[in-house]
């Protein structure tokens, strides 16, 4: 085997956008189940106009012309394949970007991203009721869940892995901001005290749920658990594979490993970001990031996120088309 | 008590034309009647279940093409039919020396009109249909290409008639595709059909990808010890996108589009996550119009600035290689038999179809007087497109081929109806014949090999001669006898 395993920058790069536009429509799903679980009765549409808001998608949602209500926001997400945030989008940019990378990847993925693609963009508006909302994004997640496991099981590890998992971990972690962030947009429920405390704490183990955290969770935090105590797990447990932390420290490791075993230079820039990166989540209590106002927080890390992204483009991806393009943004397509 | 299961060859029927399956030959080793006997215990409606499963498996596979109709973009899948087309070992021996002669005859033509040009001067074929052909590039003169090989690639058009006489209808010494569908018919045929197959003794297809990349290697710039061998498409949106990826993945080369490649110093480079790497044989699924817009066509984007210059500095082979579509041309067609005959001093093993050429006197008129008895074909159309077909033409249709034809006859040659052999194929009808040709593929590097067997495609229409996957052909699985021996027992 005597060939050098070098790789396009157009295959990095598809491999990148690929696991990030995947790893979305997970976390799209996930969105959706968490706010229908926090739907007041009565007042469904603030809480799915949160959903809007944590997306920062008040634009491209007043383009539509329509009234917020809870229906319009779900085909908005989930049936709107001109919105460039909805799940047939990215599965629509997934798939072409695995089409892109089809002398690259594993037969079994394509076949199972192409008709996992197919299926989700042939639902119509009756999947989005009553119950079998839930069960969409459920499909949705094992979808996912299931490329991914074929994608463990199946992918060629070489560097082209290391791209699609940096995608993946910057795309979690901006995930992950995203659900934290829509507890700031939720309304408290009316009353104080006790009752409030409750609710709240009700709110906060719905977004644990939503991220698939519960469980652990509950194993590593305190019985009288507060609001901070879900902060902190979500942003910096060493151990939750859907927290910031750990998210950060996974894209550290993947470009270390693209230097030190294919010997890529230029991740020095990148590695200082994940530097500032971190720094950001560890370098302070949650506490004291949460008195300084949490939503406020979360956007610069969604920031540092994108400039992180932008850096990897320079230095890998910048060789087949023109710098002048610039920077990566969350909702840049590839091709 | 066993199910009496109705033979579903029972009310087929195939008329007089020649019988892939049913028309008796010798040295099939009893394959064909296996064939028969084994489709009859499986019944027509578990055959049909097993196909609709195999073209379930093609969609999800993605192994499709794209038709673009408007402004939509369809991925279809090439229609498989599961019932075999069955080649002997002596029929595959006529038509493998008869498609190698062929390619060597293509190939000494370019080298001869591209240099002394003896042909022409001998006046066994007239100047202005080679140096007035638009496919003709004058880049090429005198240029050198390794081994005199032009057409790395080749794919020839074979049809049988009554007799079951082999005819070839015509050569493709541009881009010829399809031979994916010859290797993923292939696999999805053991898949499906594993019973059909026990026992067959047959030529594997597998070895496509693995000597198309040593003739890729062998015509890489001398002096290159282990040269890089890419495989140039013109992206997703390409029809013949799935087959790039199979090439591509069957050589275990990358697949680049233009943008992936770059021309410094007349040395052509590859853009990776480690900076340019070096890239010397250029397998290109572009047309020569698109290879490089400061030579062709300016507006295109889908090739790489500086390639020509590369390509003619040596520093880089491109398969195949530019101005061979002169060698395909339909009018030149007519004339192949004379030209093996001049460079080779051999007869034709293989037959054309009698043609008539239309820029010629004596042609355009015979074809006027027979107009409704003849097939018209434009000269530089692929795909099947431009077609008059007489014999089934309205007249409406054949004054507009008449018009067509006194408004510029050297565009036009003429045929008579060659009766396409049928083979048995699954219908909504059951069993029925459809028309059907054969597509080898020849790879020439230093020498020629032929893949065993080839793309036979299929006519699904009822009576249709027209094969062609954009409109409406389907394909079968190609077997190829490896011996005259007898088929073993079904396990």
């Amino acid at each position: 085997m005597g060939r050098d395993l070098t790789l396009l920058a157009r295959y990095a790069e598809g491999l990148f956008w690929m696991a990030r536009y995947v790893e979305r429509v997970e976390n799209m799903a996930r969105l959706v189940d968490v706010t229908q679980t926090f739907e007041s009765p009565g007042r469904e549409a603030e809480s799915w106009l949160a959903l809007i808001r944590i997306n920062a998608d008040e634009k491209g949602f007043a383009k539509r012309g329509q009234a917020p209500t809870a229906d319009a926001v779900k085909r908005f997400y989930l049936l709107d394949r001109d919105n460039p945030t909805s799940v047939p989008a990215s599965l629509e940019l997934a798939r072409t970007n695995a089409r892109t990378l089809r002398p690259l990847i594993s037969t079994e993925m394509w076949s199972q991203l192409n008709a996992f693609h197919r299926d989700m963009t042939n639902i119509d508006e009756s999947a989005l009721h009553g119950d079998r909302l839930s069960r969409l994004c459920a499909r949705l997640k094992e979808g996912v869940q299931t490329h991914t496991g074929i994608t463990e099981g199946t992918f060629f590890r070489d560097q082209g892995w290391l791209f699609y998992q940096l995608g993946r971990q910057i795309e979690r972690a901006d995930q992950t901001t995203r659900l934290l962030d829509i507890r700031y947009h939720l309304l408290v429920p009316a009353g104080g005290g006790e009752a409030l405390r409750v609710a709240e704490l009700t709110q906060w183990g719905g977004v644990l749920r939503a991220a698939a955290g519960y469980h652990a969770f509950r194993r590593v935090a305190p019985a009288g658990f507060t609001r901070s105590d879900v902060v902190s797990f979500l942003l910096t447990d060493p151990h939750f594979p859907r927290s910031v932390a750990l998210c950060v420290e996974k894209i550290e490791w993947f470009l270390g490993r693209l230097r030190s075993r294919w010997g890529l230079r230029g991740t020095v820039a990148a590695l200082e970001r994940v530097e500032e990166l971190r720094g950001g989540l560890m370098g302070r209590p949650v506490d004291a990031i949460m008195a300084d106002g949490l939503h406020h927080f979360l956007d610069g890390v969604q920031r540092d996120l994108i400039l992180l992204a932008g850096e990897i483009g320079t230095a890998f991806f910048r060789d087949w088309r023109p710098l002048a393009e610039g920077a990566q943004t969350q909702g840049q397509t590839q091709g | 008590m066993q199910q009496v299961v109705p033979d579903p060859f029972g009310s087929y029927r195939p008329g007089p034309y020649f019988c892939e399956l049913t028309t008796d030959r010798a040295g099939d080793g009893g394959a064909a009647a296996a064939v028969r006997a084994r489709i009859g215990a499986i019944g027509l409606d578990a055959l049909r279940a097993r196909a609709a499963a195999a073209e379930n498996d093609l969609i999800n596979l993605g192994i499709t093409f794209t038709v673009y109709s408007d402004a939509n973009a369809i991925d279809r899948i090439l229609p498989f039919d599961c019932i075999p087309r069955i080649l002997t070992a002596a029929e595959w021996r006529v038509l493998e020396a008869g498609v190698k002669q062929r390619v060597a005859a293509l190939n000494l033509f370019l080298h001869d009109i591209y240099h002394d040009r003896r042909i022409v001067k001998e006046g066994l074929i007239p100047g202005e249909l080679v140096f007035g052909n638009p496919n003709y590039r004058p880049e090429m003169e005198n240029f050198p290409v390794r081994f005199g090989t032009y057409v790395h690639i080749c794919g020839t058009d074979i049809v049988r008639d009554r007799e079951g006489h082999f005819l070839v209808l015509e050569d493709n010494a541009r881009t010829p595709s399809g031979v994916s569908y010859v290797v993923e018919n292939r696999h999805l045929m053991s898949r499906t059909f594993p019973d059909l197959m026990a026992g067959m003794r047959l030529r594997p297809v597998d070895d496509y990808g693995r000597n198309l990349l040593s003739a890729m290697a062998e015509i890489a710039p001398e002096g290159v010890d282990d040269p890089q061998v890419v495989l140039l498409s013109p992206g997703i949106y390409n029809s013949a996108y799935f087959e790039h990826v199979f090439l591509a993945r069957e050589m275990g080369v990358p697949l680049v589009e233009g943008a992936d490649l770059f021309v410094e110093h007349d040395k052509v480079w590859m853009r990776t996550t480690g900076g340019r790497q070096p890239v010397h044989t250029i397998y290109r699924r572009l047309g020569d119009d698109f290879l490089d817009p400061t030579v062709f066509r300016p507006d295109s984007l889908l090739g790489v600035p500086g390639l020509i210059g590369a390509w003619r500095r040596g520093n880089v082979a491109l398969a195949n290689a530019v101005g061979t579509g002169v060698a395909d041309d339909k009018a030149v067609y007519a004339y192949m038999p004379r030209l093996i005959r001049f460079y080779l001093d051999e007869d034709p093993i293989l037959s054309n179809v009698e043609t008539h050429i239309c820029r010629e006197k004596e042609g355009l008129a015979f074809t006027l007087d027979n107009l409704d008895k003849l097939v018209v074909k434009p000269v530089g159309e692929s795909g099947g497109y431009g077609i008059t077909i007489g014999p089934r033409a309205t007249s409406e249709e054949l004054e507009h081929a008449r018009a067509a034809l006194l408004d510029d006859p050297s565009n036009w040659i003429s045929q008579p109806v060659v009766s396409l052999s049928v083979a048995p194929t699954l219908t909504d009808d059951g069993i029925r014949p459809r028309h059907l040709d054969l597509r080898p593929y020849a790879v020439t590097g230093r020498t020629t090999w032929v893949l065993p067997g080839g793309l036979s495609r299929v006519a699904l229409k009822e009576g249709s001669l027209v094969v062609n996957s954009s409109q409406g052909g389907g394909s079968k699985d190609t077997w190829v006898l490896a011996d005259d021996g007898a088929v073993g027992e079904a396990r």
